[in-house]
This record gives C-alpha cells, sequence and structure tokens, in this order.
C-alpha cells in the first residue's frame, strides 16, 4: 500500500492511472459488443493503421492524435463494412491492414531524418507517453465515448444481438455501425500510445471475454467487464511500477491471470 | 389496395440469378406461405420484402402507411447467436426500439407492450431468465414475442418450425393461426409441406424454372402442386 502512495506522488504516473482508467472504462464496454459481433481483431487492425498514422504525424510534424483518430475512423469503417457483402473477408482484410499499415509506418520512421524515438515504444507502449494536452484531449474524449455509449445503449444491444433483424424492423443499423466504428478508434488511439501497438487490443477484448465466463446478461457483462478492466489496468501499473516491466506487457499478463482464474470457476461451477 | 406488391421481381447474387421474375400480392390478414425446393431462392426472397436485399429488377412495393418499422421479423434459428449473454425481457423488448426514434430509453408502455406479448406466447415465467440457457422451442418464442413487439401487422417467418419437435411444432402453428385470426399479416418460409398447406390460404411456389402464386386450393390444381405434392404426400 505504501508503495501505491509512493507511485501516486509522480505527476506522470499520476496522469497515466487517470487516462487509462478512463480509456480501461470505454474499451471494456465497446469490447463487449465487438467480441459478440465477431470483430475481436478490430482493435489490432486499428492501432496498426494508428501506428502508421502516428508516424506520418510525427514525420510531418502535425499533432498526432488529430492526424490518427480521423485515418483510424476511415479505417474502422471500412473493417465493419467488409462483412456486408465483399470478396475478402473481414479477418483476411485485418489482416491485409495489419501488416500493410506496420510496413507503411516503419517505412515513415526509418525514412525520417532526426527521430530518435524508438519504435519500440511504439510497439509495446510507455507510460512516459502523456503530455498535459494529451491528458486533456484524453479526458474529454473519452468522457464523450461514455456518453454516446449510454445514450445508445439499447440500439447498441440491438445491433449487436441481431442486427438482420434490427435492419429489417427499420432500426438505422449502418448508423450504428458506424458509431460503434468511431468510438472505437477514439478508443483505440487514445490507449495505443500507452499500451503500444501491439497490446490496445487486449483492453478490448480481455476484460470482455472474462466478464462473459460468469455473467449472462448484457449489462451485467458490460459492468463487470468495466470493473475488471479497471482493476486489472491498476494492478499491471502497479506491477510496472514495482518491477520496472513495460506497463502494457504487465497489464496483459494481469489480463491473462484474471481470464484463467474466471475460466477455472467456470468450469468448477458446472 | 394489396399490402405489399411484387412485380417481376429478380434477385442474383454476384451476377448469378436465383430468381427470376416473380409477381404477387400479399392482401391484408393473408397468410401465405412460400413453399420450393433447396436454393429455389425462398430466403431471399423474404429479405427482399424486409428490404436487406436489394433486387436486381423489378420492384417491391409496400402499401402507403406500412413503414419498414412496422414489419416483425423471425429469423432462421441459425442466423441468430444462441449463446449470447443477454436476458430475454431485454431481448423482447429490443422488438420496440424502432417505434423509439432517436429516444434511448425505452417507456412504460413499450415495457406493457413487451409484457403483453410474453403473456400471450405463454412465456411470462422466463422473464427473468437468460436466453443462452433456453431450449430451442424456448427461444424461438421469446424471438417471436420480438417480432410481435416490433409489428401489429406484418409478420415474416423464415423457416420457424425448423428444429423443433412434432409436438412444439404443431404448438407453433396454431400460435402463428391465432395471430393471423387476430388480424395479423402472415409470410413464412417452410420446408414443411404438411404444415404449410394446413395453415396458409395463399401459397407462393419457387421452382425451378417457373412459379406459383396464388391461393391454396389453386395450388392444389395447378401442375406445379400436384408434382410437388405427389411427390411429398
Amino acid at each position: 500500500m505504501n508503495t501505491f502512495i509512493e507511485m501516486l506522488q509522480y505527476p506522470f504516473l499520476q496522469r497515466a492511472l487517470i487516462v487509462g482508467i478512463l480509456i480501461s472504462i470505454c474499451a471494456a464496454l465497446l469490447g463487449v459488443s465487438l467480441v459478440l459481433k465477431r470483430y475481436s481483431m478490430i482493435g489490432d487492425g486499428l492501432s496498426h493503421v494508428g501506428f502508421a498514422a502516428l508516424a506520418i504525424a510525427y514525420a510531418f510534424n502535425t499533432a498526432p492524435l488529430m492526424v490518427s483518430i480521423p485515418v483510424c475512423l476511415v479505417a474502422a469503417f471500412f473493417l465493419l463494412r467488409l462483412t456486408e457483402n465483399s470478396k475478402i473477408k473481414g479477418d483476411a482484410a485485418t489482416a491485409l491492414l495489419c501488416s500493410g499499415a506496420l510496413a507503411i509506418g516503419v517505412m515513415t520512421i526509418s525514412l525520417t531524418q532526426g527521430m530518435n524515438t524508438d519504435v519500440c515504444n511504439y510497439m509495446f507502449g510507455s507510460i512516459l507517453a502523456m503530455s498535459r494536452e494529451d491528458v486533456y484531449l484524453s479526458v474529454a474524449l473519452s468522457i464523450v465515448v461514455m456518453i454516446l455509449y449510454g445514450f445508445f445503449y439499447h440500439k447498441l444491444f440491438a445491433v449487436t444481438f441481431d442486427e438482420q433483424f434490427a435492419k429489417a424492423t427499420g432500426i438505422k443499423t449502418n448508423w450504428y455501425n458506424m458509431l460503434l466504428a468511431l468510438l472505437t478508434s477514439i478508443t483505440v488511439v487514445l490507449g495505443m500510445r500507452m499500451m503500444g501497438t501491439l497490446l490496445i487490443s487486449s483492453l478490448i477484448v480481455f476484460p470482455a471475454l472474462t466478464a462473459m465466463r460468469v455473467c449472462k446478461r448484457f449489462f451485467s457483462v458490460i459492468l463487470l467487464s468495466g470493473i475488471l478492466s479497471i482493476a486489472e489496468f491498476v494492478s499491471g501499473v502497479y506491477i510496472s511500477y514495482v518491477f520496472s516491466t513495460p506497463t502494457g506487457a504487465s497489464i496483459v499478463i494481469v489480463d491473462i491471470a484474471v481470464f484463467m482464474i474466471f475460466a477455472l470457476y467456470r468450469r468448477l461451477m458446472k | 389496395m394489396p399490402l405489399i406488391t411484387c412485380e417481376g421481381v429478380s434477385f442474383a447474387y454476384e451476377g448469378k440469378q436465383v430468381l427470376n421474375n416473380l409477381n404477387f400480392q400479399v392482401n391484408k390478414g393473408d397468410y401465405l406461405c412460400i413453399v420450393g425446393e433447396n436454393g429455389a431462392g425462398k430466403s431471399t426472397l423474404v429479405k427482399g420484402i424486409l428490404g436487406l436485399k436489394e433486387p436486381e429488377s423489378g420492384r417491391i412495393a409496400f402499401e402507403e402507411g406500412l413503414k419498414p418499422t412496422e414489419v416483425g421479423y423471425l429469423p432462421q434459428q441459425a442466423d441468430t447467436q444462441r449463446d449470447f449473454p443477454g436476458g430475454v425481457f431485454e431481448i423482447v423488448l429490443s422488438g420496440r426500439l424502432n417505434s423509439r426514434g432517436i429516444k434511448p430509453f425505452y417507456s412504460r408502455t413499450d415495457k406493457e407492450i413487451a409484457m403483453e406479448n410474453l403473456r400471450a406466447l405463454g412465456i411470462e415465467d422466463l422473464k427473468k431468465k437468460c436466453y443462452a440457457e433456453l431450449s430451442g422451442g424456448q427461444q424461438q418464442r421469446v424471438l417471436l414475442a420480438r417480432a410481435l413487439c416490433a409489428t401489429s401487422k406484418l409478420l415474416l417467418l423464415d423457416e420457424p418450425v425448423t428444429g423443433l419437435d412434432p409436438k412444439m411444432t404443431s404448438d407453433f402453428y396454431s400460435l402463428v393461426r391465432e395471430l393471423n385470426e387476430h388480424g395479423i399479416t402472415i409470410i413464412m418460409v417452410s420446408h414443411d409441406l404438411a404444415g404449410a398447406l394446413t395453415n396458409a390460404d395463399h401459397i407462393i411456389h419457387l421452382g425451378k424454372s417457373s412459379h406459383f402464386f396464388g391461393t391454396l386450393d389453386e395450388y392444389r390444381e395447378s401442375s406445379l402442386g400436384k408434382e410437388f405434392l405427389g411427390r411429398e404426400v
């Protein structure tokens, strides 16, 4: 406990905790819908696109978030639309997008003169990545994500459970899919610098899947998923502080452990 | 004026035609059954009526006053997520969404209508249950209750009795017949010809080369009907 209080003395850790907790909640909320709609890989695809966008933004000296959010939004929309009617299936398209965007990002970084940032920092994230302005923007955007999610909760439920029915009965499902894409891309871009390109999708997938082991109702899955997400994030940061391990990886290790405990619990209960 | 008019409608998947030049009308209070061989385009036709798939040519017109938000739909069981973490009541209630517009939350009336439909289908005791824990027949009733929440005019049922045992099947048919007697127009796709013939008053038969549309009696007399029935019964 003393270490935890000591940890809170550092301003950069305070920032990381505030932003991280908010992003964890957003990711957990959206994760439930994404996992159930079989879009679990979308976080991965988007974070790679976000990586390329960030690299390009740095190369041209523009504001990173302002470039990567719209780029990710376009990619997200493209990925969500794919399942409807196309020759390339969603999973293949995600794979294409992942490696393609990664290559563009790495090329941009290697061609840019005078860029000191380590590629590794992008890939696995850094808790030091948050500046003061980033914090304000992240806090504002994650609150927007949560409000929109709450406002459209019932619609997102319907579109997640049975999109065909929703569409057939006159719900504008395209609109809500787009909303889901928008919220997901904001969350991924905000979270990826702390969690890393390769690890951000864990925030989306793990809490939702873990909560689904024990909860049987949509709302309780969402609630538990959010609580787990915060707890996992804070313990991950704590472990990372105590053992000087990378933040993103520490959080994912906690995610895995909690998931295994819940999976075991469910098996024993049966 | 008919509720639905379908004129010279054709459907195609990636250039391959599955349904060619179909004409029919559905009037208020009809009980229409769509039969035909596998791959004849039955489900495609339902998707077309629901506006989920654009016809390649021809047109499907709704009577004025029938909006897409007034249609109820019972999808094939295989199309829904059987292990979905959802409560029965929230799923049934989601049928009311199409009348909510932009408003984010359900009203008391919505909840009452959902409750009425649960009662009408005899599944009020399932209200607090989880969807994933129900049997196939119970899930079917939950989805039907949801469809009833979405409409009081037109109900489309896509292969509703697949996977139900004979007792559940006959219960299901009498339920649908009762709804029909209360004035709801029924369009049902079915493999189960016997069930279709005892319940429906109009038949669409989608054949490989020709289609039939007419009343049940006309169907029994038609060459397509005689051939199909002779083989099945």
